[in-house]
């Protein structure tokens, strides 16, 4: 009888060697989910300008965004302005908007916002027409996007 | 010859480098915030109403397509709009707006010249930018801001006399706990500075 009595009973240790592969496996769930969705630019990266007066653009979900910017050849002059991996004319801006407002709830449709991103070597003629649009179909709410500082002097030279 | 005994790696540690790293990716995938100056745009109206603006309480600010500026008719540089705005904003030469069928009354919160040549009262100041097509972006965001800056450091000095803190922290505040006496002084203050910017058709 003693023969079988010679097993202690312990508490096994858990193992813990697989600790590091569930925290991996999160590590990567959160590497790989947390990529930024961006639109792929058609046009040059706008260069933003630089304004001391921000404010924070709230409601991400109901911001709806313009790219202004030049033409990826350089040979091609003018501002060309980009809406959803699209390039497009300023009689187009409506039909985004439109588009846009679709996707909404419709209480939430006065909330939204455009977010203009335009270079600042772009010209003030082509914002002013694509503000016109805007309050056209009554999309009034609009955010000149720029980057935060305080040093303005970059933006006129 | 006698084998040597491999010993066995600790990967104890494991999980907390595993960890570092998560907490590492967790605080720095923050996402690149947009902001910028928010503007909202004036309704278009089908009945076209004459109202008359006397000069004085207009600030002509004019920008041609070699990005060069005049103020009132002087050539003036970018960095100087904002005391100038702020000068035209704050002179309260005259008397307000009438609101609700009450006469208008004299600035008493301004703390201008009180030059009869210039702006009547901040709600009847009218900043008026006319670009031209050509004028860069960057100028017209960099005078834009300017025109923000003259607004909010008006109204930073007004909340900071009439309560103590600055629109800026009010603001911060409200964001915090929004509360309706808050609401209330914020409103308080925009009314008093109301932004009136007015964008003529530009310049071909």
């Amino acid at each position: 009888m003693s023969k079988f009595k010679k097993k202690k009973k312990g508490l096994p240790a858990i193992s813990t060697a697989s600790l590091p592969d569930i925290v991996f496996m999160l590590l990567f769930f959160f590497m790989v989910s947390t990529t930024m969705r961006e639109t792929d630019l058609l046009i040059k990266k706008p260069v933003l300008p630089v304004a001391s007066e921000v404010k924070k653009l709230e409601l991400k979900s109901l911001v709806s965004t313009i790219y202004i910017g030049k033409s990826k050849d350089t040979r091609i002059a003018g501002d060309k302005i980009q809406v959803n991996d699209k390039i497009v004319e300023v009689k187009d801006i409506p039909s985004f908007i439109f588009s846009e407002r679709a996707l909404r709830k419709e209480d939430e449709v006065k909330f939204m916002t455009t977010s203009i991103k335009a270079d600042k070597e772009a010209s003030v003629g082509t914002i002013l027409d694509i503000k016109e649009q805007l309050r056209d179909i009554n999309a009034l709410k609009i955010s000149f996007s720029t980057s935060r500082g305080n040093d303005l002097s970059s933006n006129y030279k | 010859m006698a084998r040597r005994e491999i010993g066995e790696i600790n990967a104890g540690s494991m999980a907390d480098i595993a960890f570092l790293l998560l907490i590492f990716f967790l605080v720095t995938t923050t996402m690149d915030v947009d902001s910028g100056i928010a503007r909202k745009l004036p309704e278009k109206t089908d009945v076209q109403s004459d109202v008359i603006v006397k000069e004085k309480n207009v600030m002509d600010i004019v920008v041609n397509r070699n990005n060069q500026l005049l103020v009132e008719n002087e050539y003036v540089k970018v960095t100087d709009v904002k005391r100038l705005a702020m000068k035209f904003i704050d002179n309260g030469g005259g008397i307000g707006t009438p609101i609700d069928d009450k006469p208008g009354e004299p600035c008493d919160y301004c703390g201008g010249e009180k030059d009869p040549n210039s702006s009547d009262h901040p709600t009847k100041a009218i900043i008026s930018l006319q670009s031209d097509r050509g004028t860069t972006y960057g100028m017209y965001i960099s005078i834009q801001n300017e025109i923000e800056g003259a607004y909010t450091e008006l109204r930073n000095k007004l909340s900071k006399k009439l309560y103590g803190r600055t629109y800026d922290e009010l603001l911060g505040d409200y964001k915090d706990n929004p509360s309706k006496s808050l609401q209330d002084k914020i409103d308080d203050l925009k009314n008093k500075y109301p932004q009136i910017i007015t964008e003529p058709e530009p310049i071909k």
